[in-house]
């Protein structure tokens, strides 16, 4: 339905560098990233309120590049909601509707359960009853695909489970949807597809099981409690971690590349002496931050300026009596790193 | 610490009540020196009527003409950066300062019956000169930068993230521009309309330059100082300034009352 080819911005202080994916018709498509990332400058630069530096984007086979941004017919809900001010929530609806429509205006605050709100100022909703009202001015417009811009980003929790499932029943009548969000939880409640977007790269895309069970970014990985994540290149056993002078002996399907690894904290053993045994990832190092996780005590050790964080009892970490500062060995087996290529799919 | 602060409002009192004295004396002097005869006699005097209302009406369609062309123009100034567009502005706020009788002078050099826009006009039948067209003219240059400023901080404060919405929902850019940008810097604007408004009812030195005749009411309070002396025009300024006073706290009432809505 949507596909997007080689999408590229530039400008004074950010670089939007080829984005590239497809969505077929009524998907819900999340786009994850940090604050930053990029995600709201993908979306305007789908719906036209950017200008491309490069790139091109199909509507059902169509170009639409360069199509004028009410011609493209792509409901946009902003973060803020961006209502307008001085209209009620019945004008801000009628606003998306032609004059012969007008009368449809309680239907489509009904189907957000906003029908209670339409003699109402947008300066005194709250922040769930104006995103509904910006949903459903979205929709009064008959999009073909509805844009959301971290629309949860300012509520609350219970406001936020609500509006979600106001998202789920928009995407349940048939309507494609784009959802950029930095909340990983959201993406995983929501989503069909996931694209994970990173300094303006957009670097893994797929299915929610897949993206985050084989995570490309340090951003997914700390997502699902993994917090050794290194970059680097594969070379036989060898995995050097990029601009490191340090090599992790990795046990792995794949022989050479680049790509990513990462192992659980839990496999991190810590030892004040050098261990001998199997384990052929050793390094001393010094440890740099403590901090009380729920299941234990999360020590960080630099060795050789890289992190590797280790997850041991309260019990070991009063026993070895570790404080920052200290010296320590820290070891875990080639078999306990995982090694993602870059080109993964 | 307080003691120094509480000492520095005090100072800062009497600065504001050295300044409103200031202001406010000439005007009261004015008003208790004018003699209730005479007082009287201005108010019924027909050629004080039609200069106030030749003065109230041009002022109000320059002030009408010139937003027509000034608001758009001011939203693009607000929305975008260009190249010079620091010298642009420079160049639009040029008529304030300089000297009023200068403005006229400048103005006249291209309104003349010689010039290319006086010969255009003497075809349609009229002449810029002594003509309350030309009055017009010389009432807005003088008085445009103001509203242009004003409105130009009006848009500026707009957020650009409402026109976008808008634009998505399928409106066209004049749709958005009537609908989101205009009414929301609307208080902006009615602020610039009133300074544009007031400014020309107010010039004396580029309007005489363009036209003495028909009497706009500065050139009329100076031809009864020049001919008649103090007493006579004192009275007709006291008319002028009651007519001014009502004139805008009614425009003010009004456009309150216009931009009180809930949202903002």
């Amino acid at each position: 339905m949507l596909v997007v080819e080689g999408l590229s911005c530039e400008m004074p202080d950010f670089k939007l560098k080829d984005i590239s994916f497809s969505i077929c018709k009524g998907e819900y498509f999340v786009l994850l990233g940090e604050s930053g990332a990029g995600k709201t400058i993908v979306l305007e630069l789908l719906c036209g309120l950017l200008p491309l530096t490069k790139g091109r984007i199909f509507l059902e086979g169509r170009d639409i590049t360069n199509l004028p941004v009410q011609k493209r017919r792509f409901g946009l809900v902003f973060q803020d909601n961006a209502l307008f001010p001085h209209m009620t929530v019945w004008q801000n609806i009628a606003y998306a509707l032609p004059l012969k429509k007008r009368n449809q205006v309680s239907e489509f605050a009904a189907r957000v359960g906003a029908e209670h709100l339409l003699e109402r100022y947008p300066a005194t909703l709250s922040g769930g009853e104006a995103q509904r009202v910006a949903l459903a001015r979205a929709i009064a417009a008959d999009p073909v695909i509805i844009m959301l811009d971290e629309p949860t980003a300012s509520l609350d929790s219970s406001s936020k489970i609500e509006i979600r499932s106001v998202l789920r029943s928009i995407n349940a009548l048939g309507i494609t949807v784009i959802h950029v969000t930095h909340d990983y939880e959201e993406a995983i409640s929501l989503a069909s597809t996931v694209g994970i977007l990173e300094n303006g790269n957009l670097i893994q895309a797929g299915s929610p099981l897949d993206v985050f069970h084989h995570p490309r970014s340090k951003f997914v990985a700390n997502f699902i409690g993994i917090k050794n994540f290194f970059r680097g290149a594969l070379d036989g056993e060898n995995f050097r971690i990029l601009n490191k002078p340090i090599t992790l002996f990795v046990s792995s399907e794949h022989k050479k590349g680049r790509g990513c690894v990462l192992f659980e904290s839990e496999s991190v053993v810590l030892s004040s002496d050098k261990p001998s045994g199997s384990t052929r990832n050793v390094f001393y190092g010094k440890v740099v931050g403590m901090e009380r996780a729920k299941n234990g005590m999360e020590v960080c050790v630099d060795a050789g300026g890289v992190q590797i964080y280790s997850l041991i009892t309260f019990i070991s970490a009063e026993r070895m009596k570790i404080s920052v500062g200290d010296n320590l060995w820290v070891s875990f087996k080639s078999t306990a790193v995982r090694f993602i290529p870059e080109s993964y799919d | 610490m307080k003691k120094h602060f509480y000492i520095f409002e005090l100072v800062a009192l009497l600065c504001g009540g050295l300044i409103l004295m200031f202001i406010i004396a000439p005007i009261v002097g004015m008003v208790l020196n004018s003699k209730a005869s005479i007082l009287f006699e201005t108010m019924t005097d027909k050629e004080i009527h039609a200069s106030i209302r030749l003065t109230l009406l041009t002022s109000f369609v320059a002030t009408m003409a010139f937003s027509v062309i000034a608001l758009p123009f001011s939203w693009y100034l607000a929305r975008y950066d260009f190249v010079f567009k620091n010298v642009l502005i420079g160049i639009i706020n040029l008529p304030l300062v300089i000297p009023h009788s200068t403005a006229g002078i400048a103005l006249l050099s291209v309104l003349n019956r010689e010039s290319m826009a006086g010969k255009l006009a003497e075809k349609m039948g009229f002449s810029f000169i002594n003509n309350p067209v030309g009055i017009a003219l010389a009432m807005s240059f003088v008085s445009l930068p103001f509203l242009i400023e004003s409105a130009c901080s009006g848009f500026a404060g707009v957020p650009e993230k409402l026109e976008k919405a808008a634009m998505t929902l399928g409106a066209s850019p004049l749709r958005v521009f009537f609908t989101i940008s205009l009414p929301l810097a609307g208080r902006s604007i009615l602020t610039g309309l009133i300074m544009m408004f007031a400014r020309g009812l107010s010039e004396f030195g580029a309007v005489i330059i363009i036209a003495y005749h028909p009497m706009v009411t500065p050139v009329l309070i100076y031809e009864r100082f020049t001919s008649y002396g103090l007493s006579y025009a004192r009275e007709a300024g006291v008319v002028f300034l009651i007519v001014s006073l009502i004139v805008f706290v009614a425009i003010r009432l009004i456009s309150e009352k216009g931009c009180n809505y809930a949202g903002r």
